[in-house]
């Protein structure tokens, strides 16, 4: 009877046990890494500006970049080539409105964040910092978003009002923090 | 004069009650083994009854049985469509035949691909998954340390939030069911819980989104509440049991059942926790479908209630008046499907169809109806609910909140997002089956 009860003490302990261990579902195998490591992987931008790098650009810099990485498909002065255009556009009406960054996109950041991870479209991730900052530059000077002569940097480019800012409504609110 | 087969079944089909005008029968009909025939649809019309014979493939040693198995040269027809088969610098599409297969799993061949810069070729031996951000400690996952993970698998549709946007057009496009629905796919997924990983880097109390990123060239980037993240989200590293195809994210991507399809990052390879949304290009610019007015959603995560009929549809001419199942398939990014109802006259009487079991949440859902088609026209249309009490609207209460077009696009093109509303199929006296806004 004693040796009994003290089995099932012991078994019961066995099973809380195991529930805890149970409980820290994972086999904790992933491996520890480092900012420095990271780095270059590092590359989401918010629109309050967190993720932007060090350095900058100009409108005057940007369209040499511009000329030889980018006209070929988005055509001269952005004005459209066989991908779409950057520069221009009417305020949004309907379904068949053309979204351009003038005239829809939100957030300046955005152009950073896209130019970086994804152009040139053959050549992805080929673009220094300096030349994102500048091409960015550009495109916002084209589109009258900002002035020819300014600089586009960390601290300059998050203070930049797109026109559509305040276009959007949030579809499933209740899910959306 | 001696009955045939045929007027036997036909003796029988006269005495099936139907239960919705134009011939639409009791949905347990099968069941019940009333129903002696049943015509299938067909691309090329059946043969006339012959002599039996043996075959020369009865009659000789078949060929050697391949390592890695194919169809029959027979069903070489049963493709996806591609809607930039050179690869030129722009999105490809490649568009599932809805109207040539069954059931409720997409073969992984035919799953549907959304690919922006093409489907780059991932060595799974270098591939990472690197999770950080606001968490305790970033963490980095080879492939060979997920596979040792406790794993889950659920079936699960994907939904391109494109799907279907042909139907924002202001005249009914004549296109197959492919060209119409053909970027939603469902298949059986199995990976590893986000959660748990999520967890093992430890979750900082400040994080509310993550922002997921492919290792594809164009570093393609979601922002994804950390709700849902933690909820139901897997890194899928297995479709329909084998290793994720290398068009929907080899050697891994993030599943978010239910979810729109381009939020569910194929290729995945970086995973950062933070306080506020990455407004990415695709979340700031693509998928914010425009409203009538000018102002624009944002975050339309969910892929809503929807169905549609996939037998008959056009391309499938039907074979002269007689028995037939119209089936279809159904599902909702909001949980089950609980009911599916059936009209043949253009919505002013309805059947409920059968669903097939079982029936899964976030995951198609066959629907079924025995038909007699009295070789009359009707208009064929299906409607959804799910368990959630969401009703698929019809096309008139979608257009009136969404918008349509005011010119008529290319079938290709997106005039807009996340349409879910009723789809009409007119059958011709012919047997042709066309598109048309009922």
């Amino acid at each position: 009877m004693y040796t009994r009860s003290l089995c099932g003490f012991a078994v019961t302990f066995a099973l809380a046990l195991s529930a805890m261990v149970a409980s820290a579902q994972s086999p904790n195998l992933g491996k520890p890494i480092s900012p420095a490591e990271i780095a270059p992987w590092d590359i989401n931008i918010l629109p309050d500006g967190t993720g932007l790098p060090p350095g900058s650009g100009t409108p005057a810099e940007g369209a040499r970049v511009y000329s030889a990485k980018c006209s070929v498909c988005h055509g001269q002065d952005g004005k459209g080539g066989t991908s779409t255009r950057l520069v221009g556009g009417e305020p949004i009406k309907n379904m068949e409105s053309e979204k351009t960054i003038a005239s829809f996109w939100p957030y300046a950041t955005t152009l950073f964040d896209y130019i970086r991870r994804a152009m040139p479209w053959r050549q992805p991730r080929s673009l220094t910092n300096e030349e994102v900052y500048a091409l960015t530059a550009y495109i916002l000077s084209l589109n009258k978003l900002i002035g020819e002569s300014e600089t586009i940097n960390a601290l300059t480019l998050p203070k930049v009002r797109m026109p559509n800012r305040d276009g959007f409504i949030v579809r499933f609110p209740d899910r959306t923090p | 004069m001696p009955t045939t087969p045929s007027d036997r079944a036909k003796r029988k089909l006269k005495n099936l009650e139907a239960v919705a005008a134009n011939g639409l029968l009791h949905r347990r009909l099968f069941l019940r083994g009333g129903a002696a025939l049943m015509t299938g649809y067909t691309l090329v019309p059946s043969a006339a009854g012959q002599q039996l014979t043996d075959d020369a493939w009865s009659l000789a040693p078949g060929v050697t049985v391949p390592d890695y198995g194919t169809r029959s040269r027979f069903e070489n027809n049963v493709v996806r469509t591609l809607s930039n088969p050179k690869g030129e610098p722009r999105t490809q599409h490649a568009r599932t035949p809805h109207h040539l297969l069954n059931g409720t799993f997409t073969p992984n061949s035919l799953h549907f691909v959304i690919s922006h810069a093409g489907d780059p070729d991932i060595d799974p031996d270098k591939h990472r998954l690197l999770i950080h951000g606001l968490v305790k400690q970033p963490l980095v996952f080879t492939l060979g340390v997920l596979a040792r993970y406790p794993m889950v698998s659920r079936m699960a549709f994907v939904e391109c939030g494109g799907n279907s946007a042909p139907l924002f057009s202001s005249e009914p496009i004549q296109a197959s069911v492919q060209a119409l629905h053909g970027l939603v796919s469902s298949a059986e997924w199995t990976g590893v819980p986000l959660s748990t990983l999520l967890d093992e880097a430890g979750v900082d109390a400040k994080a509310r989104w993550i922002i997921a990123e492919g290792a594809d060239p164009p570093h393609l980037s979601r922002s994804v509440p950390l709700t849902k993240a933690m909820d139901d989200a897997m890194i899928a590293l297995y479709q329909n049991g084998e290793r994720v195809m290398p068009g929907n994210g080899y050697p891994m991507r993030l599943l978010l059942p239910g979810w729109e399809g381009n939020m569910n990052i194929k290729w995945v390879r970086r995973i950062q926790l933070t306080e506020k949304p990455g407004m990415t290009f695709y979340e700031a610019r693509t998928y914010a479908p425009i409203l009538p007015g000018g102002k624009a959603y944002r975050f339309y995560f969910i892929q809503e209630v929807k169905s549609f009929i996939t037998h008959p549809s056009p391309g499938l001419a039907m074979q002269g008046p007689g028995f037939y199942e119209i089936s279809g398939i159904a599902y909702s990014g909001s949980g089950r499907i609980a009911k599916v109802m059936v009209s043949a006259d253009g919505g002013k009487s309805w059947a409920q169809a059968a669903l097939e079991q079982p029936v899964l949440s976030m995951a198609f859902t066959r629907f079924r109806v025995p038909w007699r088609w009295d070789g009359s026209p009707a208009v064929l249309q299906s409607r959804a609910w799910d368990e959630a009490g969401n009703e698929q609207p019809t096309r008139a209460q979608l257009v009136a909140a969404r918008g349509e077009t005011t010119r008529v696009p290319p079938v290709n093109a997106f005039p807009s997002q996340h349409y879910n509303a009723i789809t009409s199929w007119s059958v011709e006296r012919s047997g042709e089956v066309k598109h048309v806004y009922a």
